[in-house]
């Protein structure tokens, strides 16, 4: 019987693999051309100079500083979440991991753009990386421009690693469900995985091993960033307080964002089977416990600088309190604590549209704290005749759009060509007497193995 | 003994006539960037003359202090540089090494006093203004940040001269185009390490200060200004 529920289950979850409506064409191209139009921008910027954007003396980092800021932000959502709940075990994660640790590769793929189109002169970038110049010069390894450059490839190499170890044996399950050049395809990425229980006890203990080992790089990484603004003598910049309150923020959109994704996918791949209003209502919890923790974070960092009273601070901080930001700040407050809180705290509430709705106000309003970040410290310094604004131009904001477009493409494709949900773990969770390693019991082993 | 060249800046002399600012433009190929754009805060002016008006009209006093690089001793800007395009010489000179700089603009967020510029755009001189550019300096590009740089070809070209007639460098004899332009010499330039060059009797001055001495950057540059109103200001 466990057989033929293996078997339903596997037949759901590759259908999106063999079977491409013409929805899927529609939807690629159409964000095919919002990410192509994002490229011709940069192209336009690069040809012209940074001028084109809204940058100016001296706020000399603006939009691209914040969507970079954000998107790594949003890259907390999978791996950190994700190692956690397998970590504890958690049974309800299964049909969630992989949905999450996609969220962060493709993000923080992204994130780490906006360095590049932010820089003055983009195709200088590799002068940041460690090579054997002629000119015997390294990068400045006191600039922490340089820390988060090692810090960003050290995330995305682990957590590559991280998505990828558990795809293998739903590569090699794709592959033995099909013929031709997919097979060979599937095969490969496969890397010739048999099912054996030797091949299972390694794969076990390398997700065991990345589990606990990327749990201090995700940590450190939005640490490395907030260390960007923090290591700068910039007023409300250089805090103590950002590298927790950085993680903090990270992890807390991170999960709005994995909801988001999670609710479009139920959706548009018909998985109410699968993802059930308690992983919404879990996921939401957790999403309240980060949203009480940010407000938690914003109070203390604000009440030291008020009490403080430094000059240059107190420019930055009445500008977010009552000036010429404080709408942003505001929205920013209600749409972080005063509108998700309300909702994910009440059960009534706590259903699936509304902490999809929370998620995306939290998405809004984190977005809106790291632009406040950025901006309005830079243009309030020591020396109030140097004072200035900011106010984005259409190339960036096409631009920042494009990197949304270019999030749902990959989305779309990595739904399109891999099992977006990890069949052989919900096959192990079907079986709840068993635990991990399917060779507990013979007949479960020989699921694994290759059919003839 | 190296040079350790500083400068100090008398507030109480500034008149705010900005020949100084037109100076370092002409000495140092500064693009001017248009109406249109340095309304947008696209202007570089290297030296800066600060106005602060204090008290109501008609009862105002206006108080000038030009602004420009203080080639701190700690330079925030250099520490931040990822690839060493901001550095310290050997003179206690901020440098920037135009070539080098890839432009993360990240040092002109750590400076303090916002005196480093960014290339928004390649520099246009249209004809026949091409003609009056400094041939000692290089033209910058588009995507690079910029400073004042204490007019250092003069001090190259200084040393030369020197060393070719085999003598010491007179105090005085050097000049930035600013100090050398100033009609009131509210700007004095020289050499720290030589107790006795006017710059150093000035940055022990009971008037001298130093700019956001607060941050800790070590700024060299000292300002002179009466500290208070005292009863002969009231006479």
């Amino acid at each position: 019987m466990n057989r033929t529920l293996d078997r339903s289950l596997a037949d759901d979850l590759v259908r999106p693999l063999f079977h491409t409506s013409v929805w899927f064409y529609g939807l690629a191209l159409a964000l095919g051309t919002v990410v192509a139009s994002g490229l011709a921008a940069w192209g336009y910027q690069i040809w012209n100079g940074i001028g084109v954007t809204g940058k100016r003396w001296p706020v000399f980092w603006g939009f691209y500083i914040t969507n970079f800021v954000f998107w790594i932000g949003i890259s907390h959502a999978g791996t950190l979440i994700s190692a956690i709940l397998r970590l504890v075990n958690a049974r309800w994660r299964r049909p969630v991991t992989r949905c999450a640790e996609v969220i962060t590769v493709f993000a923080l793929m992204i994130g780490a753009m906006f360095p590049l189109i932010h820089l003055g002169r983009p195709w200088l970038f590799f002068w940041m990386a460690p090579y054997p110049s002629s000119r015997d010069l390294w990068p400045n390894f006191r600039s922490p421009l340089v820390w988060d450059f090692f810090a960003i490839n050290t995330y995305l190499l682990g957590s590559l690693l991280f998505l990828v170890l558990p795809m293998i044996p739903d590569f090699a399950l794709v592959r033995d469900r099909s013929t031709g050049l997919r097979r060979r395809i599937y095969g490969a990425l496969a890397l010739g995985w048999q099912g054996t229980t030797k091949q299972w006890h390694r794969l076990e203990a390398a997700m065991q091993i990345m589990a606990i080992a990327i749990l201090p790089v995700a940590v450190s990484v939005h640490t490395i960033v907030s260390f960007d603004f923090s290591m700068a003598p910039v007023p409300m910049w250089h805090s103590t307080i950002f590298g927790p309150y950085f993680v903090a923020g990270a992890i807390f959109s991170g999960i709005a964002a994995l909801i988001v994704a999670m609710a479009v996918l139920r959706r548009a791949l018909k998985l109410e089977a699968y993802l059930h209003p308690m992983h919404f209502e879990n996921l939401g919890k957790l999403l309240l416990l980060m949203s009480l923790l940010w407000v938690y974070f914003v109070f203390a960092e604000r009440l030291t600088v008020w009490y403080g009273n430094e000059h240059s601070e107190m420019s930055v901080f009445w500008t977010h309190q009552t000036g010429n930001y404080a709408p942003l700040f505001w929205t920013m407050v209600a749409c972080n604590f005063l509108i998700p809180f309300p909702i994910l705290a009440l059960r009534k509430l706590r259903t699936i549209p509304g902490v999809v709705f929370a998620s995306v106000t939290v998405l809004i309003g984190m977005w809106l704290e790291r632009y406040l970040i950025v901006v309005p410290s830079l243009g309030h310094k020591a020396l109030p005749y140097s004072w200035g604004t900011y106010g984005p131009e259409p190339i960036e904001i096409v631009i920042m759009a494009s990197t949304f477009g270019a999030m749902a493409l990959l989305y779309t494709l990595f739904a399109r060509f891999v099992p977006i949900i990890s069949i052989w773990e919900m096959k192990v969770g079907q079986h709840p007497h068993r635990h991990a390693l399917p060779e507990e019991d013979e007949e479960a082993a020989g699921l694994w193995r290759v059919r003839p | 003994m190296p040079y350790r060249w500083g400068m100090a800046v008398d507030a109480d002399r500034c008149t705010g006539c900005e020949a100084c600012v037109t100076a370092c433009h002409a000495e140092n190929n500064i693009p001017t960037v248009g109406p249109e754009q340095a309304a947008r805060g696209r202007a570089m002016h290297w030296m800066r003359v600060e106005r602060y008006v204090e008290g109501d009209f008609p009862d105002v006093r206006v108080k000038f202090r030009p602004v420009l690089c203080q080639q701190c001793d700690a330079a925030p800007c250099e520490a931040v540089c990822p690839t060493y395009a901001s550095h310290h010489t050997e003179e206690g000179l901020n440098a920037q090494v135009y070539n080098r700089c890839i432009g993360t603009r990240y040092c002109g967020n750590a400076c303090a006093y916002n005196v480093r510029f960014f290339n928004f755009f390649n520099p246009v001189w249209e004809k026949p203004l091409n003609l009056q550019l400094n041939p000692d300096v290089s033209v910058r590009g588009v995507g690079i940040m910029e400073k004042c740089t204490f007019c250092v070809q003069r001090i190259k070209a200084a040393k030369t001269v020197v060393k070719a007639e085999g003598r010491a460098l007179r105090d005085g004899e050097l000049q930035p185009a600013c100090a050398q332009a100033c009609p009131t010499s509210a700007i004095v330039f020289g050499d720290l390490n030589d107790p006795e060059s006017r710059v150093s009797r000035l940055a022990r001055s009971p008037r001298g200060s130093k700019l956001l001495e607060e941050t800790g950057a070590e700024p060299k540059i000292t300002y002179l200004a009466k500290l208070a109103w005292d009863e002969s200001d009231a006479r």
